[in-house]
């Protein structure tokens, strides 16, 4: 634990990449074997479950440190981080780690088993022979939210250094399903394992947002188009008689979507598509809010499938006959892929159509109709790049439509969490509904600093009243808020629901009465929701 | 009518017509240290630790009218007898005791309770009624000993010396940054400063202070110092042009924010020092109860939770709106205001 520990200390005290990546790179020259397959695991989000709620943890700490419950809901408020906020409140003079990373990993799995008291013993015994480092990352491996300042593409670098082996191949070899504590080392990293073979996926290919405007990109006929659609990104594979569906998150989700399963016959052995789980109904794709309903459960009911049906909408091809398509352009791997799509006559498996453009005034005015065949825009890919790992820059782009927007006014105001625990930055915009202003959203990002300062000012001075850590101000500025989506709700007092929204910038030039009206809100509803579920 | 009040100009002593560390213009008042948001400009006439008097005229004009005292002179002001006494938070800080008819006030001001080898340690004062910051009041806030953290400076500076990268750490110009020179070890190498740092120091050595040697950072400056060198700068100056000269160096900050991993880690810079020139939560608890004052009024800092935590350890307290600011939150990096 304590070269763990000094490995999350060192590389937080640099915020060069090369200092971060040779840190781990020394790590994994000096640990033990397991703690560098736990180490893996970990920068690739491969954790332990969750072993115990987070409320006993809360309350342990709470009482190992002597401060009411209360106090330590405030300190964690700001510090934003559970691990570390025990970490700091709780007690201890030990100096040092003893024991190895993968001995407190098997303690926390072991957690599950144990009764309330062994589980409280054994934490707090943690607690107080850890150091702080220790301690916080003890705490994460309970919690289970392990993102320590280092991606996964970082970790696999240094991987590539210690081991020799190709970066891609090590990011293919690292996807699918692996256990830590079923597999060695050198397993892992050079041979395959016929079971893991079978069901690993390839690292995606992700695409960088446009930020240019498209006449940038060079001649139209290099590049191919396709609507980008708002589901899940995943890739669906069939090989040796199996099914299995990942998605973008390395989640195997076969089981989530039962729709697919008859594809496992429909689709040659040795295939993988790339393409998007997506909400279909009546002919068309519906809102993502539909297909939500789904994400979390492990068991589907029949009401889900009637209710939120999914088809596969597929825009690449991977692998054919067990063969790796990814060198081939992209081109060349539509034509076999939309010879796939026929052959297999599966009205659960689509294909995203190419969106045929002579000029970029074409693909334009393409682009504005994104909503109305309910897309978030336009993909765009060089016609004649490979299918790489990773993001790379300059081949796949998304084009994503405009957001919409509305104005609000400030009503209510709230601390942000850690580093803006200081600062009103959770705030709450409200919209007329004849002389009364009925809240619609909240929103947390989108101000620069100096405008969060001055909305913090004017919230300490303008408070009207409290309601614990929320603050009610006098109603005086207008923002203007972007979202992606708009739904009903009748869980808000506005009937509505925004997807992502975000202060797009301060309307200082409005006044009060400036601001939207509820029935504003309710047309964009209307023409955003026409056909959906 | 209690001794001292809280208006909209500031603390105020009506039974003696003085403000206390005042936010607006006033004919008289006592400050308790030189930092900005406790000495004003504007004031008729100031009154303060002597050593705080050439901070004072660097900082807010050497036209004004300024009077120091040392530490434990009583002052009758109308019947009223003003004491300073230290509080240890920078050079000339002062708590300000307050007494009429057998009443005992104290003002604490900015206060650490740690000695820091440079600035005069803090005393306890005993009271009925403690006007207290709690800047850091929260049981997450507690220092390491000043010693271990100067031991990791140190440390990071050798590091940078040998690799003949400069070190480049952003802290108060007054106080921070002269603890951090009278405590690192300069047998590393030279101490560079800002101007604004440098300013502080040249008002601080008039007053008879002694300082390690520090030399200001100009264009002149030879590029060869620069690389070994411990350069301190106000966060405002790194990673501005400013600071273009210095590269290639690494950045610090040296705050007790920095005890929390995600203020560091958003810092933007390469290392963050909890070093606070700010009671820490042990501090504070053992400060309130040292006074043995049965009434608390906190100013700044984590007002709310602070006095509700002691309302519970049976000491009446309430929080009275200031515009003090306590210890600064240092600037994020502009890559996170867009996220």
């Amino acid at each position: 634990m304590q070269r763990f520990a000094q490995l999350i200390e060192r590389m937080d005290a640099t915020n060069s990449t090369n200092d971060k990546v040779q840190a781990l790179t020394d790590y994994f020259a000096e640990a033990p074997e397991n703690d560098k397959l736990w180490t893996i695991a970990l920068l690739s989000h491969r954790r332990p479950r969750r072993s115990l709620r987070t409320t006993d943890l809360k309350n342990w700490a709470a009482e190992e440190a002597h401060v009411p419950f209360w106090l330590f809901d405030e300190s964690y408020h700001i510090v934003g981080d559970l691990s570390e906020a025990i970490a700091l409140i709780v007690p201890s003079d030990a100096d040092n780690n003893s024991g190895t990373l993968t001995e407190h990993i098997e303690l926390v799995i072991a957690l599950k088993g144990m009764s309330e008291t062994e589980r409280r013993a054994s934490v707090v015994e943690k607690w107080k022979h850890l150091d702080q480092t220790g301690r916080f990352i003890f705490n994460k491996l309970i919690t289970g939210g392990f993102r320590i300042g280092v991606s996964q593409k970082l970790m696999v670098r240094a991987l590539s250094k210690h081991t020799g082996v190709a970066e891609d191949q090590l990011a293919h070899q690292l996807m699918g399903n692996w256990d830590p504590q079923g597999i060695a080392f050198a397993e892992l990293i050079h041979a395959d394992s016929d079971g893991a073979a079978r069901s690993r996926p390839y690292p995606f290919c992700l695409a960088y947002a446009l930020d240019v405007p498209p006449m940038d990109l060079g001649d139209p006929q290099e590049w191919m188009a396709e609507h980008k659609w708002d589901g899940i990104r995943g890739q669906l594979i069939v090989r040796e008689g199996e099914l299995y569906v990942w998605s973008r998150g390395e989640e195997l989700v076969t089981d989530k979507y039962p729709e697919y399963h008859a594809l496992r016959t429909a689709l040659p052995n040795g295939t993988v598509l790339d393409g998007e789980i997506l909400p279909w109904g009546d002919g068309h794709p519906l809102s993502f809010n539909v297909l939500q309903t789904r994400i979390g459960r492990t068991t589907v009911s029949q009401r889900a499938l009637k209710e939120a049906p999914v088809v596969f909408v597929a825009y690449d091809l991977l692998e054919l006959d067990g063969k790796d398509l990814r060198e081939l352009a992209i081109s060349e791997r539509r034509a076999l892929l939309e010879t796939v799509v026929e052959q297999a006559q599966q009205p659960v498996l689509r294909i995203s159509p190419v969106v045929v453009f002579a000029t970029w005034n074409d693909l334009v005015a393409e682009r504005i109709r994104s909503r109305e065949v309910r897309s978030e825009g336009i993909m765009l890919k060089r016609r004649d790049s490979n299918y790489r790992v990773g993001r790379k820059r300059g081949d796949w782009w998304k084009w994503k439509v405009d957001a919409l927007t509305i104005d609000g006014v400030l009503l209510y105001a709230q601390r942000g969490h850690g580093r803006r625990a200081d600062l009103f930055t959770d705030l709450t915009f409200a919209v007329w509904k004849g002389d009364e202003l009925v809240p619609f959203t909240k929103a947390y990002s989108g101000l620069t600093d100096v405008e969060m300062k001055k909305v913090d000012a004017y919230v300490k001075q303008h408070t009207i009243e409290k309601f614990g850590p929320v603050r009610s101000v006098t109603p005086m500025h207008v923002f203007e808020i972007a979202f992606e989506g708009i739904n009903k709700s009748p869980r808000h007092k506005s009937g509505v629901a925004l997807r992502f929204p975000r202060i797009h910038r301060w309307r200082t030039d409005k006044t009060l009465r400036d601001a939207n009206t509820l029935e504003d809100l309710q047309n964009l509803l209307h023409a955003h929701t026409q056909g959906a579920r | 009518m209690p001794l001292i009040t809280f208006t909209h100009t500031g603390m105020y002593c009506a039974a003696a017509d003085v403000y206390i560390d005042p936010w607006r213009p006033v004919d008289r008042c006592i400050i308790t240290h030189a930092h900005s948001d406790h000495a004003r400009t504007g004031m008729g006439h100031y009154l303060c630790h002597e050593h705080s008097v050439h901070l004072l005229r660097h900082r807010l004009g050497a036209d004004i009218s300024v009077e120091g005292i040392p530490y434990g002179e009583v002052r009758n002001i109308n019947g009223v007898q003003f004491s300073l006494h230290p509080a240890g938070h920078v050079i000339g800080s002062a708590q300000v005791r307050v007494e009429h008819k057998g009443e005992v006030w104290t003002i604490s001001g900015d206060y650490k309770t740690e000695d820091d080898g440079f600035t005069p340690p803090f005393e306890v004062v005993r009271c009925h009624t403690f006007i207290t910051e709690c800047t850091f009041g929260l049981p997450v806030y507690t220092w390491e000993p000043q010693r271990s953290i100067f031991d990791e400076i140190n440390a990071w500076w050798r590091t940078n010396a040998a690799e003949g990268v400069a070190t480049v750490i952003s802290a108060y110009s007054l106080g921070k940054a002269q603890r951090i020179m009278a405590n690192v070890d300069t047998s590393i190498g030279p101490i560079l400063t800002h101007g604004a740092v440098e300013g502080c120091n040249t008002a601080i050595r008039a007053s008879g202070i002694r300082l390690p040697e520090t030399i200001q950072l100009t264009q002149a400056t030879d590029p060869a110092l620069i690389k070994g060198a411990l350069v301190i700068a106000p966060g405002s100056a790194v990673d501005t042009p400013w600071a273009n000269k210095l590269r290639p160096y690494s950045s610090g900050i040296a705050s007790g924010w920095m005890r929390i991993r995600g203020w560091r880690r958003r810092s933007a810079v390469d290392r963050g020092f909890a070093l606070s020139d700010h009671a820490d939560w042990p501090a504070l608890n053992a400060t309130v109860k040292a006074t043995g004052a049965v009434r608390v009024i906190t100013t700044h800092g984590y007002t709310d939770q602070f006095s509700r935590w002691l309302n519970e350890q049976g000491i009446e307290s309430h929080t009275e709106k200031t515009a003090f600011k306590g210890e600064e939150v240092p600037a994020a990096s502009s890559e996170e205001t867009s996220a």
